[in-house]
């Protein structure tokens, strides 16, 4: 199957991208790895007619600590994150995360800027970056700003980035020595894209949950904070009560949507048996 | 509008005006003349096409032949040397597994990786890195036996 014709630009900064796309407009789209562009051009259901590959931009893909924050460029792949030391001594949680999507050759090319920019929402990374309340740093026309994770996933397969931006970077908080975080879903037999999935960060300060993060994708049209959840959490010890009284919130506030995978019910219920594992995992750590 | 792309495959240069979107798999199967890479699925699932570019196992299906401009590519005619076959290549003879052998150029790529990365393998390891492989006939049993065994006998040599 080929893609439809298009014009192919291998721009060597991000201001060259960025005048491509204030050039081109609509009729442009970036490629970072490809592998959820490439088979939507495949079928058709996406014809750009050119295509900004950002491969040669440098400086894009690499992981640095700076600032009590993991610096994450965006054109860092999957299997980078799955198993850079940095991430796993700092945050284990993302490494997690990151080995959990797809498969190792998809994880060699598809990238954390392609994931958190397509917002598929079944994708792994928007629950733990939810949970972790990283900050997207992006650059348009107008310079750079950075996105809050709660004002960053607008409805199914929308983020608030400007279709004239690119995503340049994911500022990840480092987790401090109290926090336990655990990334559980419960993946699709064939593609391994998350049915439901839920990322838990818990801090634990006197034997009470002094900070709770809890994000949910996977069941609705994009990926939530479960504001419930953390609320049923916030200043309780984790017993096993407790847990379980704040996994029935997970379905809180989450648009569940019936799909070939399964119904609103099955999907309703798996959200509180993830959450469930989630927390216990954290909780454990 | 054409583009020129030059890549090293298995150590030889490639060289070809071609239009952005063919894909990397057709730049090798029918530019390169190298038939091995096959097309299993054609939408990113089976791992049949899977080469090595640069170092990482990737799905040829799945990238542009402009992408690898300039990339150093190995696929499944590469991996035998002398007229020897690659101890992995040996191990899927020896352990029977393939059946019709159109899944195993891509195992027998994929398998290089986990064993790069990993040269001794639990079977839920090899299980686990081969998520991106399908195989319609063996069942997977002797797929990761020969891949067990290949961790062995490269560890000896
Ligand atoms: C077989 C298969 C299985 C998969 N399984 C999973 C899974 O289990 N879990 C999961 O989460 N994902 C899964 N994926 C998706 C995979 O993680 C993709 O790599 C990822 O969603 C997109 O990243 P990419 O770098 O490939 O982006 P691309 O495909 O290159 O781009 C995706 C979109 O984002 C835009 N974009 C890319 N980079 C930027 C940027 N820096 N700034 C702004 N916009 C940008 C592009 O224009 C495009 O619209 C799977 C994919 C395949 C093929
Ligand atoms: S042909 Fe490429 S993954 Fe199936
Ligand atoms: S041996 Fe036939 S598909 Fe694997």
């Amino acid at each position: 199957m080929y893609p439809a014709q298009f014009d192919y630009h291998t721009p060597g900064t991000v201001k060259e991208a960025l005048d491509l796309l204030g050039k081109y407009k609509d009729d442009a789209k970036l490629l970072a790895g490809g592998h959820s562009l490439l088979p939507a051009m495949k079928f058709r259901l996406a014809r750009p007619a050119h295509l900004v590959d950002l491969r040669k931009v440098p400086g894009l893909a690499g992981i640095k600590e700076e600032g009590g924050s993991l610096v994450i460029g965006a054109m860092t792949t999957h299997w980078a994150v799955e198993s850079s030391p940095l991430v796993k001594a700092k945050c284990p949680v993302l490494a997690q995360t990151a080995a959990q999507i797809g498969d190792p050759m998809v994880r060699n090319m598809g990238t954390i800027g392609g994931s958190l920019s397509h917002a598929d929402p079944a994708a792994d990374y928007p629950a733990t970056i939810i949970a972790l309340n990283a900050e997207m740093v992006v650059e348009g026309p107008k310079g750079k700003r950075t996105i809050k994770v709660d004002d960053f996933f607008k409805s199914l397969m929308t983020t608030a980035v400007g279709p004239d931006e690119i995503l340049t970077e994911v500022r990840v908080p480092v987790c401090g020595a109290n926090v336990g975080c655990a990334y559980m879903k419960f993946p699709h037999p064939a593609s391994r894209f998350a049915v439901v999935g839920v990322a838990a960060a818990l801090t634990v300060e006197g034997g009470k949950v002094s900070k709770a993060s809890i994000g949910i994708t996977g069941a609705g049209t994009k990926a939530v904070r479960a504001k419930g959840v953390e609320a049923a959490l916030l200043g309780k010890a984790l017993d096993a009560a407790t847990i379980q009284a704040a996994a029935e919130k997970a379905p809180d506030g989450v648009d569940v949507q019936a799909d070939l995978q399964g119904s609103v019910e099955y999907k309703t219920h798996l959200l509180k048996v993830f959450a469930k594992r989630a927390i216990e995992a954290a909780a454990k750590k | 509008m054409k583009t020129k792309v030059t890549m090293t495959i298995n150590g030889v240069s490639y060289s070809h005006e071609v239009e952005p979107r063919m894909l990397l798999v057709h730049f090798i199967r029918e530019l390169a003349g190298l038939t091995g890479t096959h097309v299993g699925c054609d939408t990113s699932q089976c791992g049949a096409c899977t080469i090595n570019l640069n170092g990482l196992a990737v799905k040829s299906c799945t990238l542009l032949a402009v992408q690898a401009d300039g990339a150093q590519i190995t696929t499944i005619e590469g991996l035998a040397k002398d007229g020897k076959l690659h101890p992995i290549q040996e191990a899927f003879w020896e352990k029977h597994g393939l059946q019709c052998g159109f899944c195993t150029p891509g195992m027998i790529m994929s398998a290089a990786q986990i064993l790069q990365r990993n040269p001794n393998p639990s079977e839920a390891e090899i299980r686990h890195e081969l998520e991106g492989n399908l195989c319609r006939c063996t069942g997977y049993h002797n797929i990761v036996k020969a891949i067990q065994y290949a961790a062995e006998t490269m560890a000896k040599r």
